[in-house]
This record gives structure tokens, C-alpha cells and sequence, in this order.
């Protein structure tokens, strides 16, 4: 399964919006928290945890999803949240706290909702896993079609639910394919510290369920293998389980100093960038000139651009508003 | 044949099979999941008959999964589905409350009301017939602690009936906690008061709404679950002695009915609360707190008759030493008069 051009192109552009609106997010973050860095403080406080070279995995996953699947990511979700059609202006403010968030201001960067594309994600360690099994039963039940699909790292498949949720998705051979982000890193420590076994994929043979590797945070490749998978889910053939190998190109959080890395690994990362690699691929296979990137580039900065200045000419909510929405 | 209807009593166990099948015959997105809810019926049988009538798709045994199957139950309700779901023992909320309290009572308001997610979670509660300390807390504090889930509890069939058709049809989480000796299981010791007249047809009890049991005149007695039993039965031995004890069978935890209770001791000026959940931090200190700082005028100190601060023993001497109890309660009332 090959992307088409259109697909390709629709790829390529969300990997450009997704990368500036972390670098954007990035910045912004930064206002208000020098010379003292303090997370309270700034247009953004709290935690962030940006996407930046982890885009192939939402791209390729998505690009076979519309906005009826169910999706559900993690802690680092703004990439996926792109990906899968998440209104842009409303999760920037958001990530703000503003009144024009798309909770209002509740849930902030690591608790995005967009019930009108069916995304959702969870700062909890594999704890979209369940909710994933529980849509994709929804949908075996009401035998209305879409699948689910859920994002987790590579750490998550050392939890409970990790385990529990492919056991049972499989035992009722549900619609939903797995996907981990494979960064290397849970926080500071190496995946090959933490994880009994070089490759996740092979956890699938655990549960009857296909397993593929994706070396090489690859977009077509992922493409690829997704489409199969989620291919699979829609004839109600059952979960896949998928690991993609990425890229963290920034810490685990901002803020994060990096000092477990070993010498020279971000070098190495930066030098696999997928994106420049993903421009260079247009070049060669279709054509793809500069005037068409700048073109491009210009389109996806200023969706951006417009998002954040959505969010920044918000107004907060009232803090009273902090009681509603507890039931509805 | 209206008169056979009126007396027709059922056991808190089949109440709760009888209000779920009713709500599933007219409901197709109801469904049920659990551990050995299917053809056995629920440890506690208040899935009884539904795998018959319904089948294996929508009254579905899970594997031994909390986790998942609680995360799944999130899921399926947030993309439109009623799911009601059992935790056996309500002891194994630790294997997966990750997914109860973090996801299923914190969605909606993480999505500002934009996702529902109609839960009914149903699992057991209490002790008394020495199964220790991982099969016999209540827990009703740890649960109504948390926001973002109605909790109910009911004392008799009735009430356990109408708490859950309303439970079902609530587009909010909601915590369904039924008490092992109130469940009309022989094996689990059988309360009698327990199994009253339960109407054929459908009906709600409001969530939110506490019930005098007993009026009377002298002392509040409050209670949940088998607290209330604790209760009748003080009020009744209470009586013999000259006092009009009050009892209040809250029925909710969440919403709490706090002017129910504010209203009695008003009239009564003194306060006893019974839980068979551990007692500090819990809900007695919610209940006399809720009463106090509304300025009620008191006769007495407020008195609690809980679970002590420890964990659930086995031997039976040691555990009925430790549980509430109708002399307790007495007992309670006695300090109070002799204040």
C-alpha cells in the first residue's frame, strides 16, 4: 500500500504544521520563565511535552483514519491531535487555559478532547489503551464501522494495561490497532534499561495478534504498515500491534536538560530530521519543487500563526467557571 | 392478582438483575461486563438471567483484567454506548483505579461537558462473614472523596431497584455499591428488612435524595447500606426504652443529601452516624462536619459508630468485635444522654 501524491502532500503538510506548532509552542512556553525558569509561570505554564521528530508516527497512522475513528494518545499528544483533525485554534487556546479552549481551560496540554474527531488522550502512562479497546467494542457492538487506534510510548508496554488491553482486544477481536512511538527514552532511562526485549512488536505474538517493526521513522514505511493494520481492523480481522521507531528531538518535557544522552546522540537524531528527508523524497518522486515547499510552508506557518494568536487574543475564563462541568 | 402484584418482594440481587434487564430490553446500547456475569450470573447474582435472555454479547465475562475492561467501559461509554460493569470485590478497585478515578470521573470535565461517559460501575462492599481484609471494605469514602462520580448505595431491594434504572439512564459516571450481606445470598448471611415489595414495572429513585426510614423525635441516626439496618435496629430497641430515635438512610453518597440529615437533627438536636467504612476521613466526619458548620444546635456531641482504623480481620471474634453494630449504636445514644 503506496501513498498517493494527495496523500503524500496531506503528510508532508501536517508534519510541517505539527513541527512549527511545536517550535511556536516552544517559544511562547519560554516567555516569562527567564532568568528563573519556574513552570508556573509564562503564557503557558505546566508541563510540555513537545513532538518534535515523532510526527511520521501520527502522519502515517492518520492518513488512513477519518474523523468518525476513535484516537487516543498520551502525555505528547499535539502531533497526533494534528494529525487526526483536532481543531487547531481551539487546542492552542487550550494549551493556553483560555475560555475558547476546547475544555475551557480544564484539561490543558496533556488532557485534549475534540469529540468532534473522536480524539482524546491521557497524561497516564498506557491508559488510553482501555478506552481504545472500549471504542473499538463500541463499534463491533453497534456494527457501525471505524476502528480505534492508540498512541503509546515505548515505556507503556511495560504497564499492566498495556498487557491486559492487547489480551483482551484480542480475545474479542476487536477493531483497534496499537501503536507505540518508539523515542528510546522514558524520561531518562533507556529502553533497553527498562524493556526485557529489543523490540515490542514481538509482544505481540503474546496475545495472537500481528506484530511489525518500523525502522527508521519513516513515513511512507509507516504508511505502509498502518494502512494494512487498520485494513485489517475495518474487515474485522482483529488488533495489530505496531512499534515505530522515532525520534525525540526534544527532552522529555521543556525544561528537561537532557544530560542522559549519550554524546553526540542529538547530533545523530537531527541528522535523520524526517522532515528535510520527507521534502527531499518529494523532490525525487514527484517532482516537488522549492517554490512548492515555500508555498507550503507559508500555509502551514500561518495556520499556526493564526492559532496562536486565537489563543493569545482569548480571554481567561472566570475562575468560578473552574466548578461546571463536573457532571453534565 | 393486584393484590399478589403489591406483595411480591425480591432480594437486593435480583432488584438490581430486574432493573438492568428492563433498561436493556428498551435500550440497546446497554450491555454489561465483568468477571463471571455471564451464565454464572454474578458471584452476588444480580446478573441472574440476563446471559439467558440477552446473550453473550452483551453480557459479556471478561478475563481478570480490571484495568482493561474499567478503561473499556470508559471507552464504549464515551463513543455512545451504557455499559455497566462489575468490580467483584469493590477490595480490587487498587488493580484499576487509574481508570476509574482519573479517567471515567475526570473525562467530561477534561473535555468541558463535550464527552459523556454513562458508567454504571456495580461492585460489592462489606464484611461480617470473615473473608478478611481484601474482601470486605466498604470504601464509600475513598470513592465519594473523588469528583466526578455519583455514588449510591441501597439498604433494600426497592431502593436498589429504583437507584438503578437511574443509574443506567445517567449520563454521568455512577458508582452502584451494594452491600454483600444485604444481596439476599444465603451464603453471604441474609438481612431480612433487605427483601421488601419491589414493583414489577419500571421506576427511578432521584440520585442526590436520602430517606427517613423512621421518623422520631429524641435522635438522628444516619446511615448507608447496612448502617441503616444497624440503625432500624437500634431505633427499634430504642423505642422500648422511651426513645423516638429518627433514622436517615442517605441512599447517595454523591450528591450528598446534606439538608435531609440538617432538617432531622434540627428536630432531634443529636447526632449519631453509622458506617461500616473505616471511620476516619471518611463519611460520619463528612456527615457531623456537614451538620456543624450549619450551625445546628446540638443536645450533644455528635457520636460516630464506624470501622476502626484498621484492617479488616479475619477471625470472627476479632471482626464482630470491630464492625458497627445496633449496640454500638445504643451504646452511642447512652454517651449522649449522659452528656
Amino acid at each position: 500500500m503506496k501513498p498517493s501524491r494527495e496523500q503524500q502532500l496531506w503528510m508532508y503538510e501536517q508534519m510541517l504544521v505539527s513541527r512549527y506548532f511545536e517550535e511556536s509552542i516552544e517559544k511562547i512556553y519560554m516567555e516569562g520563565k527567564s532568568p528563573a525558569f519556574n513552570m508556573a509561570n509564562g503564557p503557558i505554564p505546566g508541563e510540555m511535552h513537545l513532538s518534535n521528530g515523532q510526527e511520521p508516527c501520527a502522519v502515517g497512522v492518520c492518513a488512513h483514519l477519518d474523523a468518525d475513528d476513535v484516537v487516543t494518545s498520551t502525555h505528547r499528544p499535539h502531533h497526533v491531535a494534528i494529525a487526526k483533525g483536532v481543531d487547531l485554534d481551539r487546542m492552542t487556546a487550550e494549551i493556553f487555559g483560555k475560555k475558547t479552549g476546547l475544555s475551557g481551560g480544564r484539561g490543558g496540554h496533556m488532557h485534549i478532547f475534540d469529540a468532534d474527531v473522536n480524539f482524546s488522550c491521557s497524561g497516564i502512562i498506557a491508559q488510553g489503551m482501555g478506552p481504545a479497546v472500549g471504542a473499538a467494542l463500541s463499534r463491533q457492538l453497534q456494527r457501525k464501522g471505524g476502528v480505534a487506534v492508540a498512541f503509546l510510548g515505548e515505556g507503556a508496554a511495560n504497564q499492566g494495561a498495556f498487557h491486559e488491553s492487547l489480551n483482551l482486544a484480542a480475545v474479542w477481536k476487536l477493531p483497534v490497532v496499537f501503536v507505540i512511538e518508539d523515542n528510546a527514552w522514558g524520561i531518562s532511562v533507556a529502553k533497553s534499561a527498562s524493556t526485557a526485549i529489543e523490540r515490542n512488536d514481538q509482544r505481540a505474538a503474546a496475545y495472537g495478534m500481528p506484530g511489525h517493526f518500523i525502522p527508521g521513522n519513516d513515513p511512507l514505511a509507516i504508511f505502509e504498515v498502518a494502512g494494512e493494520a487498520i485494513a485489517r481492523a475495518r474487515r474485522g480481522e482483529g488488533p495489530t500491534l505496531i512499534e515505530i521507531e522515532t525520534y525525540r528531538l526534544a527532552g522529555h518535557f521543556m525544561g528537561d536538560a537532557e544530560g542522559y544522552r549519550p554524546e553526540g546522540e542529538k547530533d545523530a537524531l537531527f541528522a535523520k530530521d524526517p522532515i528535510p528527508k520527507f521534502r527531499n523524497h518529494l523532490k525525487a518522486s514527484i517532482g516537488w519543487t522549492d517554490a512548492d515547499d515555500a508555498e507550503l510552508v507559508a500555509r502551514a506557518h500561518g495556520l499556526v500563526d493564526g492559532a496562536i494568536a486565537f489563543a493569545r487574543d482569548s480571554a481567561y475564563p472566570e475562575p468560578e467557571e473552574a466548578l461546571e462541568k463536573v457532571f453534565v | 392478582m393486584t393484590v399478589a402484584s403489591k406483595e411480591r418482594k425480591l432480594t437486593i440481587a435480583r432488584a438490581m438483575a430486574e432493573a438492568i434487564a428492563q433498561q436493556m430490553r428498551i435500550d440497546q446500547r446497554v450491555f454489561v461486563m465483568g468477571e463471571d456475569i455471564g451464565p454464572l450470573g454474578g458471584v452476588f447474582g444480580n446478573t441472574r438471567g440476563l446471559f439467558d435472555e440477552f446473550g453473550a454479547e452483551r453480557v459479556r465475562d471478561t478475563p481478570i483484567s480490571e484495568t482493561a475492561f474499567m478503561g473499556a467501559a470508559v471507552g464504549a461509554a464515551s463513543d455512545g454506548m451504557r455499559p455497566i460493569v462489575e468490580l467483584m470485590f469493590v477490595d480490587f478497585f487498587g488493580v484499576c483505579f487509574d481508570a476509574i478515578y482519573n479517567l471515567m470521573a475526570k473525562n467530561t470535565y477534561f473535555s468541558g461537558g463535550e464527552v459523556k461517559v454513562p458508567v454504571v460501575l456495580m461492585t460489592s462492599t462489606g464484611g461480617g462473614y470473615s473473608d478478611a481484609g481484601q474482601h470486605s471494605q466498604c470504601l464509600h469514602g475513598t470513592f465519594a472523596h473523588l469528583p466526578g462520580m455519583k455514588v449510591v448505595a441501597p439498604s433494600n431491594a426497592y431502593d436498589a431497584k429504583g437507584l438503578m434504572t437511574a443509574a443506567i439512564r445517567d449520563d454521568n459516571p455512577v458508582i452502584f455499591m451494594f452491600h454483600k450481606a444485604l444481596q439476599g445470598m444465603g451464603w453471604l448471611g441474609t438481612e431480612r428488612d433487605a427483601i421488601v415489595h419491589v414493583p414489577e414495572e419500571a421506576y427511578q429513585l432521584p440520585i442526590g435524595k436520602a430517606a427517613v426510614v423512621r421518623e422520631g423525635a429524641d435522635v438522628t441516626i444516619v446511615g448507608i447500606t447496612s448502617g441503616v439496618h444497624h440503625g432500624l435496629k437500634a431505633a427499634r430497641a430504642l423505642a422500648e426504652r422511651g426513645v423516638s430515635a429518627e433514622v436517615v438512610d442517605l441512599r447517595s453518597l454523591v450528591p450528598l443529601d446534606r439538608q435531609t440529615v440538617i432538617d432531622s437533627v434540627r428536630k432531634t438536636g443529636r447526632l449519631i452516624v453509622v458506617d461500616e467504612d473505616y471511620q476516619s476521613y471518611g463519611m460520619t466526619g463528612e456527615i457531623i462536619s456537614s451538620v456543624v458548620e450549619q450551625g445546628v444546635m446540638l443536645k450533644a456531641p455528635p457520636q460516630r459508630v464506624a470501622y476502626p482504623d484498621i484492617p479488616i480481620p479475619f477471625s470472627r471474634p476479632m471482626e464482630q468485635w470491630a464492625l458497627p453494630s445496633a449496640d454500638k449504636i445504643i451504646a452511642a445514644f447512652e454517651t449522649m444522654e449522659n452528656h
